[in-house]
């Protein structure tokens, strides 16, 4: 099946806008589920729902339809704070102290594992 | 440097994330992280050609899901057994979280589901020509299954591996559960071919009915399909139409063997120098004539989808408000 959507002759491909909008919008939520006992809370998607108890019973429904976790969470959406993407290439990407790398040190063969 | 530790590789990788990336411009980084097979995320920076492009397919296949929906509800109430209406509910229910990951994945590109919705309602956004089908027998249960999500499945794997990572990562749940639905499609089309001559007639009557619009869920010929080329080059597409089409056909006869179902396809043997089917000419017009909105059922499947919105209005309301209520009496 293609999903790239199909443009008739005489079709313009451009994608349309639109502000104009029936009614306000329930709110956006991200999803984490931890998927078994033992580890973290993933990430997992995002939903809207009007408030945090029909967030989680939909979450429920959604992304644990087949026991794909023990328990779930949700966060509105507004409260996950990241940094710019600029300020993600030099803060966080960025790695130039590699003596912090234990790979970086050489350990004789003889010593064993360590 | 101690190549014995797989740590190694990511260290490399970071290496090459701050000194190599980092002289690069936008657009360069951007390609070349594509390159890298690795994925684009929603804060990156992306041509905005990118962005669009992945809204409006990523858009109509959401829309393709929820408009998805009622060409199989139509059946729910007539299932022949409560395990089958059992099964028919919970690939009904399937869909509804299809369209649901993926409006999600489409939003973290900074357009609003009610945005999107409000353009399929107006006839302005497409999705998949399938659903302008009618589903007349309960055969059909069958054959949807087995050859729209089959269809379906062939694409979406490919799309696992495309490069905008929201996108991905929602065909990867999708994936799991097409395969349900696919299964117990073959499934109930099995029962019925080893049942009467009336329910083998009926699944054979269902299969002449959706093959050759379940090999136009592929889109045009390569060479009639437009942005082909761009889409390739950014990882959105991965493999051609007319080759997802081909791996389709050559995947579905022996399927269709063991049911004891005929093709509907004079045109359709196996090509030995080639190493595949060839197959008949898909009927062009007919095609083009749903994609602009005049199948049998565009108009019905638009106007239920509406519809079942403007009815919901007053829940989704009244959910707001009582979610207003009780933030004020948690205030007070």
């Amino acid at each position: 099946m293609s999903y790239d959507v199909p443009v008739a002759p005489g079709e313009k491909a451009e994608l349309e806008e639109t502000t104009e909008l029936s009614g306000e919008s329930w709110p956006m939520w991200e999803v984490f589920v931890r998927a078994r006992r033992g580890i973290s809370h993933v990430h997992i998607g995002s939903l809207h729902a009007a408030d945090a108890e029909t967030a989680l019973e939909n979450a429920r429904d959604v992304y644990t339809r087949r026991g794909e976790g023990v328990s779930v969470w949700v966060v509105p959406s507004t409260e996950i704070h990241a940094f710019e993407p600029e300020a993600a290439s030099d803060y966080v990407e960025a790695n130039e102290k590699v003596y912090r790398l234990a790979t970086t040190y050489e350990i004789p063969e003889e010593v064993g594992q360590m | 440097m101690d190549d014995r530790s797989g740590r190694n590789d990511r260290f490399r990788a970071n290496e090459r994330s701050f000194a190599y990336y980092g002289v690069m411009s936008h657009e360069e980084r951007f390609q070349a992280i594509i390159d890298a097979e690795e994925k684009i995320e929603p804060p990156d920076w992306m041509p905005e050609a990118y962005r669009k492009t992945l809204i409006r397919q990523i858009a109509q296949h959401a829309h393709s899901e929820v408009i998805g929906m009622q060409p199989e509800s139509n059946w729910i109430t007539r299932a022949p057994t409560l395990h089958r209406k059992a099964i028919l509910i919970a690939k009904v229910q399937d869909e509804a979280g299809h369209g649901l990951y993926l409006y999600a994945a489409a939003e973290t590109l900074g357009v609003r589901r009610d945005e999107m919705q409000e353009l399929l309602h107006r006839g302005k956004h497409k999705y998949s020509s399938i659903f302008n089908y009618p589903t007349l027998s309960w055969a059909d249960m069958g054959t949807i299954g087995w050859l729209v999500d089959g269809a379906a499945i062939t694409n979406q794997v490919m799309l696992t591996r495309g490069s905008y990572g929201p996108y991905a990562r929602a065909m990867v749940r999708i994936c799991k559960e097409e395969s349900f639905h696919q299964r117990q499609g073959y499934e109930l089309l099995i029962r019925l071919c080893q049942g009467s001559s009336e329910q083998k007639a009926m699944a054979q009557d269902s299969v002449n009915r959706w093959w050759w619009q379940a090999l136009m869920m592929f889109g045009p010929h390569d060479g009639d399909s437009t942005h082909t080329e761009q889409s390739m080059k950014w990882k959105i597409k991965r493999v051609s139409n007319d080759d997802l089409r081909q791996q389709f056909v050559d995947m579905t006869v022996r399927q269709a063997d063991y049911l004891g179902l005929e093709i509907p396809d004079p045109d359709l043997h196996w090509n030995e120098e080639r190493g595949h089917y060839d197959f008949g000419e898909i009927d062009w017009e007919e095609f083009w004539t749903v994609v602009k909105g005049d199948g049998p059922m565009n108009r019905e499947r638009v106007a239920h989808k509406v519809k079942a919105w403007d009815d919901g209005a007053w829940v989704r309301e009244a959910a707001m408000a009582y979610a207003a209520k009780k933030q004020a009496r948690s205030v007070a």
